[in-house]
């Protein structure tokens, strides 16, 4: 067997791996240990780098803007989560039943997934004009004046929550429906002969079984959420932003409008430290509360 | 009675009770998915609505949903005001570029993975599922200080080249080289084939489900993607549509004109909706194994 043995092997083993593994080190682990480096650093990309020691993590704990933008990232999480694990689990029972044209309905689901996050924030924004947008006119129609929505800051964070909510719920859907499909039919078979109802199935088999399927949208929804950026960076009217500042906007402000490189980075690795803490807490508490059989 | 007229006694009702309740939980199920499909659909069709109306119409405090008269005159406007034809090829490019990119360096990483016994494999693929963690905030100032530093800053190996080397491309593909039985290139290495031969023509062919998947959520990414090419192309020549349409509503926001912005949105939503329309499947698959979101 020529080709698999000896130096010869190695050769191969370099030609197929460095490509991958010489981008990630450069790409990858190089950026994730310089910006390790740079959280102990001041600088603003024209003088030399000042090394400050822990200063940015000091100066962060005292800074009221990123303690605010991260309330509003758990805001968003706190409202955000719930809504679109519960509604995507009411979509995807909907889509799991044999109908006629089911697959219709799944694909249109779907469809605010694949658009782009600036195409979404735009067009709901629109929707959101309190003036002249459709959600107030059909709010006028039933007699609720709706509010100012990304005008106002008390407001501004709930449309930008919507948005995201009408924009995920068909990705924790079809999560949710993978998980239905993997539940195995042998135990609806049973529980029809014990005479349980819908309800009953439901609440016996369904749920319980699904529960994995559900730890796993919740971390990823978690995950996700905790780096919302693309929507409230660009929803609110500048003056509302005070109600919707999130982490990673804050990031992104520090790096590339103040050009505080260090504090930035250091922002960001209290981000991962909370989304790292959260999901090991996630994956303690699931066994609680997650069956992998019944 | 016997006992299998009494059964059948029995179920005779139930089966005519059963009949028309069905069909009610069906119509049932239907109004709900309508509702559904309609919250899905209407901001897209009123996007383009809106796109379609002169200026003059836009700000109507009755919402018409069929614009009358209908105009394509916002479309004219967006292509004079940005050089739409240039960054839609902008976008074309580095999205097909990364797609492309991407599937070659995981797939021959992969191979290297699951084809090849070597030692330390173990440990360099840990290192690979390890970056799989790290958020993206973490390694962004970073990442830009090297763009920058190499003079990549408005080029198009600076928006493609850091989001080559994904470790998850490396980790779905390994899982199907892994899935293919060994006697595979085992003849063929008797036959002379080398290891290239080998990638190239056998396992590359009966992994493609695998590798189409890749490439869908790849293209999707590179295409939807907002953050990375907003700091790496900052002149109108380099910019991919996200960003494009982004700056169509800055400015003094009362000015915002939205049926040229929701043009723009038309513009950069419609190839990925009809990508989506053709590849349906790969792109619910490429989304439901990675967590990851447009």
């Amino acid at each position: 067997m020529a080709g698999n043995h000896g130096i010869h092997k190695w050769k191969w083993v370099i030609f197929f791996l460095s490509p991958s593994l010489i981008g990630l080190l450069v790409f990858m682990v190089g950026p994730l240990l310089y910006s390790l480096r740079l959280t102990l650093f001041d600088w603003n990309l024209l003088s030399d780098p000042v090394y400050v020691g822990l200063d940015n993590f000091k100066e962060l704990y005292h800074d009221a803007e990123f303690w605010a933008a991260f309330k509003h990232t758990l805001t968003y999480i706190m409202i955000y989560t719930p809504f679109v694990l519960l509604l995507a689990l009411g979509v995807s029972l909907l889509l799991n039943r044999p109908l006629h044209g089911v697959s219709f309905f799944r694909a249109v689901t779907f469809v605010p997934v694949v658009s782009s996050w600036v195409v979404v924030s735009l067009m709901w924004k629109w929707i959101f004009n309190p003036r002249y947008g459709l959600l107030n006119y059909a709010l006028a129609q039933i007699g609720i004046t709706g509010p100012n929505w990304l005008f106002d800051p008390d407001t501004a964070l709930y449309a930008i929550i919507i948005a995201g909510i009408w924009k995920d719920i068909g990705f924790i859907t079809v999560m949710f429906l993978s998980g239905l499909q993997g539940i195995d039919e042998s135990y609806y078979e049973a529980a029809k002969i014990d005479g349980a109802q819908m309800m009953q199935r439901l609440r016996h088999i369904t749920l319980p079984l699904l529960t994995p399927t559900t730890f796993f949208a919740l971390i990823i929804s978690l995950i996700n959420s905790f780096q919302v950026f693309e929507q409230a960076w660009l929803m609110p009217e500048d003056y509302a932003r005070t109600g919707t500042s999130v982490v990673v906007e804050q990031i992104v402000n520090y790096a590339f409008r103040y050009n505080r490189m260090g504090y930035a980075a250091a922002m960001s690795w209290v981000l991962f430290a909370v989304i790292f803490a959260i999901t090991l807490v996630q994956i303690r508490l699931q066994k609680r509360w997650v069956h992998y059989d019944l | 009675m016997t006992e299998s007229q009494l059964s059948h006694a029995a179920a005779a009702p139930g089966a005519i009770r059963l009949h028309p309740t069905r069909w009610i939980v069906d119509l049932l199920y239907y109004a709900v998915l309508i509702v559904l499909a309609l919250v899905m659909l209407i901001p897209f069709a009123w996007m383009l609505s809106t796109s379609l109306k002169p200026t003059e119409y836009i700000l109507s405090v009755t919402p018409q949903f069929i614009p009358n008269p209908a105009t394509l005159d916002s479309y004219r406007t967006l292509f004079d005001l940005m050089p739409m034809q240039r960054m839609l090829g902008n976008s074309l490019f580095v999205a097909i570029a990364g797609a492309g990119g991407q599937v070659l360096v995981s797939a021959m990483a992969a191979y290297a993975f699951a084809r090849i016994e070597w030692r330390g494999r173990e440990i360099v693929f840990l290192l690979y599922l390890g970056t799989m963690m790290v958020p993206s905030q973490v390694t962004l100032i970073p990442l830009f200080i090297l763009i920058r530093q190499l003079g990549w800053v408005n080029s198009y190996q600076g928006l493609i080249l850091p989001g080559l080397f994904s470790a998850f491309g490396t980790f779905l593909l390994r899982q199907a080289f892994l899935s293919l039985p060994r006697d595979l290139e085992e003849a063929a290495f008797i036959d002379g084939a080398n290891h290239l031969t080998i990638f190239w023509r056998i396992i590359l062919p009966l992994t493609r489900p695998a590798l189409a998947t890749l490439a869908v959520l790849s293209f999707m990414q590179y295409w939807n993607a907002y953050l990375w090419p907003l700091f790496v192309a900052r002149q109108e020549i380099f910019m991919t549509l996200p960003v494009g349409l982004a700056k169509l509503q800055g400015g003094p926001r009362a000015l915002t004109q939205w049926n040229v912005v929701m043009a723009g949105a038309v513009v950069t939503v419609l190839p990925i909706l009809i990508a989506y329309l053709f590849a349906q499947k790969w792109f619910v698959r490429s989304v439901t194994l990675s967590g990851i979101k447009g």
